[in-house]
C-alpha cells in the first residue's frame, strides 16, 4: 500500500514538473542580473563567447591570452574584487546568427560575445548589451579615430572593436588564369567549374552576388534579395560546397581553387599553401568591424570589463592580431614594429624590385594599405543616398525572414539528380514486389494446408 | 496481500520507470509541444504548416539512404554468409574485425574518407593529380554511408545465418535443391528477421545523419539531419522540433511495418 | 575455387573497411603539417597533442563521463532486468520495453533534440541562469538514457535463462528477497551485467550527436573535441588524437572479447547501434 502511494507521488511529480516546464517555457528569459557580492577565495566563472580560431590561444608557441588575463588577474585585481579568483570558459560559435541564437535562447549567460557590426547594431535595438561609457576603459585611447564612435555604436556605449577585415576573393594561382581576375565574376565563371566555394550564411552569400549585380548589400528591397539569391541558385552547379570554416582546409589542400573570404583569413591560409592569392573584385567590397560586447545576461561585467581592458593591452593585442591575422583597430599594434615583421615573415613576405620598390604586398600592407575610409567614399560613390560606411546594417525583420526563406530554398534547389530518384523508386518496387510475393506464397500455402486438413 | 506482492515483485523496475517517464517520454512530450508553438509559446500550427517546403529534402533524405541501404544488404549479405561459413575458430576473428570500425568514431572515419578522396586528398594527389572532384557528389554521400554503417548490417545476419540448423543443408541437398536453391528457398527466407534488423540498423542512421552528408556532401544539398542540425543552431527549436516529431513518426512507422514481416518470435526489433 | 572467390571478396571489404582507419593511424605519426602527404615519421603531434590542456581536459571529462555514466545504467538497468522480468502482466512488460527502447529505435539527432528541449525547458522553470551549471548533470542524464536499453537488452537473457528455482530455493532457506538477488541471482547474470556496462562505456565514450545537442560550452568531451578540429584547418593531432581513441576503443574490445571468448558464451544478437 505504501509502494502504491510513493508511486503515486511519483507520477504526480512527474506531472508536475512537466506542467511546470511547458508554463515557464512560454515565459522564457532570464533575470536581470544585479552585481553579485563577491567573498574571498571564491571562483568566478568569465564566460567567453567568440569566434573559431580568433584569440591568441597558447597554440604553436602563442601567447595564451586566456591564462595571461586569469593570471594578471588573480594577482594584480584580484583584491579589488573581493579576493575572487577567475577562470575563463572559452567557447566558440561559427557565425554571428548562432551567437544570437544561443543568446537569445538565454540558457548560458555569456560576459564577452565578440559579433559583428550589424549585429551588435541588432542587440542593442532589442536591449541585448549592457552599457556603459567604453570611453572610461584605460586602454581604450589606443582605438583608432575611425573606428570611435562607429555607426552602430554611435555614443560608444556599448562595444570595443577587436578587429575588422575586408571581404575580397582568395584564388589558386596554379588553376585561375590572369586574365579571369579582377571581378566577381569569377565566382560565376564556368571554367572552374566544381573548385568554387561559397559562404554557408545567407548574408554572405548574397552579398557576393549583391556586389556583383551592382546591388546595395543593406538594400530594404524584397525584389534585391531575391535577385541576389537567383543569383546564387544561377552558381550552385559550379559550387564544390558552401562551406564556413572548412575553407581554410579546402584551400590549403587546395581542394577547391576560388573562394570569397576576408583578407585575414586569406593571409592564414597563404602562410600554409603559397599558391594562392587574392585580389579586391572592382564593382566593390565591404568591410566589418568586431567588437567586443557584455551581453546583458553577464553576472560579471565589472570583470568583463577588466577583460575587455586587458585585451586592449600592447602584448595581448599584438599577440591576438598576430595569431588571427585580422587587422587590428588598435594604434598600439599597428605602430609595432616587431608586429609589422612578424606579420611579413610569418605570413608574407613582400617582393621588391631592384630599386627597393615593392612589387607585391606583404601581409601587413596587405592589411592596412586600403584604408576604411576609401572604401566608405567608393561604397558612397556607387550607393549616393545611402552616405553610410560601407558595412552591413541590421536588416528588417521583414527582410529577415524572407532571406532565411530564400535560403532555405536556394539550399533545396536543383538538389537531386534523376538517377537517384531511378534507383530508389527501383529498388522500392523490387521491395514491394518480393512482400507481395511472398505474402501470395504464404496464403497459398496455408490455403493448401487448409485444404489437406479438411479432407 | 497479493496485490501488494505483485507490486513489489517488480519494484526493481521502479527506478528505471522512474527514469523512462521523466528522461525519455517527458523531452519527446515536449519535443511535440515546441512543434505546436511559436517561440512565445502560444498555440501555432506555423511550424506543421511549413513542413511541406522540407518535403524535397524529407525525400532525398529517404531516397539516398534507402540506396544506401540496399547496397549495404548487396554487398552484406555475401560477406555474412561468407564468414558463417568459414572455420569456427576464424569467424570469431572475422566477427572481431568487423566490429572494430564500427566502434570507431563515426566523424573519424567519415573525416578519414573525406582525407583520402578529397580533390586535394591523398588518392587525388597521388593518382590524378589533384583532379579528383568527388566530394560534393551525392555518390560519395552514398559511399559515405555504406561505408560507416555496413557492419550494422552484416552483424544481425551473420548471427542470423550461424543459428540456421547445419541440417537444413543437408535437407535442402536431399532433397534435390542445388547450392543457389538452398540459399533461395531456406537460408534466405529463415535469416529473414536478420535482414531486417539490419536494413534497420542502417536505415535509420543514414536517413537521419549530418555529419556524412556535411563532410562528404559540401553542403550544397542538405538532409533532413542537416535541416535539423541548423535550425538547432540558427535557434529557430519550434521549426525543428517540428522537423524531429514529423520523422521520429517516419521511423517508427515505418519499423512497425518492417517489424510485420519479422518472425513474430524472434523478431529483430522491438518497437 | 569458390574459396578463393569469398576469400577474395573478404579480402576487398575489409580492405575498404581498413584503409580509413589505417590512414588515420599512419598520418598521425607524419612529421608534416599535411594529412594528404606523408612527409616522414614522427611523433611530433603527439608531443603537440599532449603539450595541449584541451586534450587533457576533454579526455578527463569523456573518463569522468563514460564511467558515471555507465555505471548508473548499469544500476538502473541491471534492477530493471530484474523488475521487468518479474512483471505479471504481458501488457505492463511491452509498455516498459517499448518506452525502454526508444532511445535505441529513435535516431540520434532526434533524442538529442528532445534532450535539449528538455534541459531547455528545466534551466527556464528551475530559473537557473547558466545552463553550464547543470551542464555536467545534463550529459551524465543524456547518456545514461541512450545507454540503458543496451544494458537491459544484454542483461535480460541471462536473468530469463536462469529462471526462478534458485531465487526460490534462497528465499526458502531464508534469505530476504535482496539478499538473494545480490548473493545467487547476481553472480550468475554478471556476464551480462558486464558486458552490458562495457557496452554502455563505449557508447558514451563515442558519442557525438547527443553530447553535441545537450553539451555545456564548459564541458567537452573527445569526439566534441573532435568535431571541432575537424572543422577548420585540420593538423596530424586531430588523427593523433583519432589513434588515441581508436586504439583505446580497441583495447576495450578485445578485452571483452576475450572474456566472452573464456565464457564461450552464445554470440550477442546484435551489435549496438550506431552511436
Amino acid at each position: 500500500m505504501r509502494k502504491r502511494l510513493f508511486r503515486m507521488i511519483l507520477v504526480l511529480t512527474v506531472a508536475l514538473l512537466s506542467i511546470l516546464a511547458l508554463a515557464s517555457c512560454s515565459e522564457g528569459g532570464t533575470e536581470e542580473g544585479e552585481t553579485p557580492v563577491y567573498r574571498d577565495g571564491d571562483t568566478v566563472y568569465l564566460n567567453v563567447y567568440n569566434w573559431g580560431e580568433y584569440i591568441s590561444d597558447g597554440g604553436e608557441g602563442s601567447l595564451d591570452t586566456n591564462r595571461e588575463f586569469e593570471e594578471y588577474f588573480n594577482t594584480y585585481l584580484s583584491a579589488k574584487y573581493g579576493g575572487v579568483k577567475v577562470r575563463v570558459q572559452y567557447s566558440t560559435y561559427p557565425t554571428n546568427e548562432d551567437m544570437y541564437a544561443k543568446l537569445k535562447n538565454g540558457m548560458v549567460a555569456y560576459d564577452i560575445v565578440i559579433p559583428s557590426d550589424y549585429m551588435i547594431e541588432k542587440m542593442i535595438e532589442e536591449d541585448m548589451l549592457y552599457s556603459f561609457d567604453v570611453t572610461s576603459l584605460e586602454n581604450y585611447k589606443y582605438i583608432t579615430d575611425i573606428f570611435r564612435s562607429p555607426y552602430y555604436d554611435p555614443d560608444n556605449r556599448y562595444s570595443v572593436p577587436y578587429t575588422y577585415g575586408m571581404l575580397g576573393i582568395i584564388y589558386n594561382r596554379t588553376v585561375v588564369d590572369e586574365s579571369d581576375l579582377g571581378s566577381w565574376e569569377l565566382l560565376w565563371n564556368e571554367k572552374y567549374d566544381g573548385d568554387i566555394l561559397q559562404f554557408n550564411n545567407p548574408r554572405d552569400a548574397s552579398a557576393t552576388a549583391m556586389y556583383y549585380l551592382g546591388i546595395d548589400v543593406n538594400s530594404r528591397n524584397p525584389e534585391d534579395w531575391i535577385r541576389a539569391i537567383d543569383k546564387l541558385k544561377e552558381q550552385k552547379s559550379l559550387l564544390q560546397g558552401y562551406v564556413n570554416d572548412e575553407i581554410f582546409n579546402k584551400m590549403t589542400t587546395e581542394s577547391a581553387a576560388i573562394a570569397p573570404y576576408f583578407v585575414g583569413d586569406f593571409l592564414t591560409m597563404v602562410s600554409e599553401e603559397e599558391n594562392l592569392d587574392f585580389f579586391y573584385p572592382k564593382e566593390g567590397v565591404n568591410y566589418f568591424v568586431d567588437a567586443m560586447c557584455i551581453p546583458k545576461a553577464s553576472k560579471n561585467p565589472e570583470i568583463a570589463k577588466e577583460y575587455i581592458n586587458f585585451m586592449l593591452t600592447e602584448e595581448v593585442a599584438v599577440a591576438n592580431a598576430e595569431y588571427i591575422g585580422y587587422a587590428s583597430p588598435n594604434s598600439l599594434v599597428i605602430n609595432s614594429d616587431e608586429y609589422r615583421e612578424y606579420m611579413n615573415t610569418e605570413y608574407l613576405a613582400p617582393t621588391y624590385d631592384d630599386e627597393g620598390n615593392m612589387i607585391t604586398l606583404g601581409a601587413y600592407e596587405l592589411l592596412y594599405d586600403r584604408k576604411p575610409e576609401e572604401v566608405n567614399a567608393a561604397y558612397n560613390a556607387l550607393f549616393p543616398d545611402k552616405q553610410s560606411p560601407a558595412c552591413y546594417r541590421s536588416y528588417t525583420p521583414e527582410i529577415q525572414i524572407l532571406l532565411n526563406d530564400l535560403w532555405e530554398e536556394l539550399k533545396i534547389y536543383d538538389s537531386t539528380e534523376t538517377w537517384i530518384h531511378v534507383s530508389s523508386a527501383s529498388i522500392v518496387a523490387v521491395v514491394l514486389g518480393f512482400a507481395a510475393y511472398s505474402i501470395y506464397i504464404k496464403k497459398k500455402r496455408s490455403k493448401h494446408y487448409r485444404k489437406k486438413k479438411t479432407k | 496481500m497479493k496485490k501488494k506482492n505483485s507490486i513489489m515483485r517488480s519494484i526493481a523496475a521502479a527506478p528505471h520507470i522512474f527514469w523512462a517517464v521523466l528522461f525519455i517520454v517527458l523531452p519527446l512530450i515536449i519535443v511535440v509541444y515546441y512543434a505546436f508553438t511559436d517561440e512565445s509559446g502560444a498555440f501555432a500550427l506555423e511550424n506543421i504548416a511549413s513542413l511541406p517546403k522540407y518535403a524535397p529534402i524529407f525525400g532525398l533524405s529517404i531516397e539516398l539512404s534507402v540506396i544506401a541501404t540496399a547496397i549495404c544488404l548487396l554487398i552484406g549479405y555475401p560477406l555474412a554468409y561468407v564468414i558463417s561459413k568459414a572455420k569456427p575458430e576464424h569467424q570469431k576473428i572475422l566477427v572481431m574485425l568487423l566490429m572494430l570500425p564500427m566502434w570507431t568514431n563515426l566523424l573519424i572515419r567519415t573525416y578519414s574518407i573525406m582525407a583520402i578522396l578529397d580533390n586535394g586528398g591523398i588518392v587525388s594527389t597521388l593518382f590524378f593529380d589533384k583532379s579528383l572532384r568527388l566530394i560534393g557528389t551525392k555518390g560519395i554521400v552514398i559511399f559515405g554511408m555504406v561505408y560507416d554503417f555496413l557492419p550494422y548490417m552484416v552483424l544481425p545476419i551473420y548471427t542470423c545465418i550461424s543459428k540456421i540448423d547445419k541440417r537444413m543443408w543437408e535437407a535442402a541437398a536431399d532433397l534435390g535443391c542445388n547450392t543457389f536453391m538452398t540459399l533461395w528457398k531456406v537460408i534466405l527466407p529463415l535469416s529473414r528477421s536478420g535482414i531486417i534488423s539490419g536494413v534497420t540498423m542502417v536505415l535509420v542512421p543514414s536517413i537521419s545523419t549530418f555529419y556524412i552528408s556535411q563532410k562528404l556532401g559540401g553542403g550544397t544539398f542538405e538532409l533532413i539531419g542537416d535541416t535539423i542540425e541548423r535550425q538547432f543552431i540558427s535557434g529557430t527549436l519550434n521549426t525543428g522540433a517540428a522537423i524531429s516529431f514529423v520523422m521520429m513518426l517516419l521511423i517508427l512507422l515505418s519499423l512497425t511495418v518492417m517489424n510485420k514481416f519479422a518472425d513474430p518470435d524472434d523478431g529483430g526489433i522491438i518497437v | 575455387m569458390k574459396k578463393y572467390a569469398s576469400r577474395i571478396y573478404m579480402c576487398i571489404i575489409f580492405g575498404v573497411l581498413y584503409i580509413p582507419i589505417l590512414t588515420v593511424i599512419l598520418f598521425s605519426f607524419n612529421a608534416g603539417e599535411s594529412t594528404a602527404e606523408f612527409e616522414g615519421f614522427s611523433f611530433y603531434w603527439y608531443g603537440e597533442l599532449f603539450r595541449s590542456p584541451d586534450a587533457w581536459v576533454a579526455l578527463r571529462n569523456t573518463l569522468i563521463l563514460a564511467v558515471s555514466s555507465s555505471l548508473l545504467a548499469t544500476v538502473i538497468g541491471t534492477a530493471a532486468a530484474e523488475g521487468i522480468y518479474k512483471m505479471r502482466s504481458r501488457l505492463i512488460k511491452t509498455a516498459v520495453n517499448s518506452v525502454t527502447n526508444i532511445p535505441m529505435m529513435n535516431p540520434d539527432i532526434v533524442t538529442g533534440m528532445s534532450m535539449m528541449l528538455f534541459f531547455a525547458a528545466l534551466v527556464g522553470i528551475l530559473g537557473i541562469a547558466d545552463y553550464n551549471d547543470i551542464g555536467f548533470l545534463a550529459m551524465l542524464i543524456s547518456h545514461t538514457t541512450f545507454c540503458l536499453p543496451y544494458v537491459i537488452l544484454s542483461v535480460l537473457p541471462g536473468i530469463n535463462e536462469l529462471g526462478d528455482t534458485l531465487s526460490e530455493a534462497a528465499l526458502d532457506l531464508g534469505c530476504t528477497p535482496v539478499k538473494a538477488f545480490f548473493k545467487v541471482k547476481l553472480p550468475n547474470i554478471l556476464p551480462g551485467v558486464i558486458s552490458g556496462m562495457v557496452m554502455a562505456f563505449t557508447l558514451s565514450l563515442d558519442d557525438f550527436v547527443i553530447s553535441y545537442f545537450v553539451g555545456p560550452s564548459n564541458f567537452q568531451t573527445l569526439p566534441l573535441l573532435i568535431y571541432s578540429m575537424t572543422k577548420k584547418t585540420v593538423k596530424p593531432d586531430m588523427y593523433a588524437l583519432s589513434t588515441i581513441v581508436i586504439v583505446a576503443v580497441f583495447t576495450l574490445l578485445i578485452i571483452s572479447n576475450m572474456r566472452s571468448a573464456k565464457k564461450t558464451a552464445t554470440p550477442k544478437r546484435k551489435g549496438a547501434r550506431a552511436k
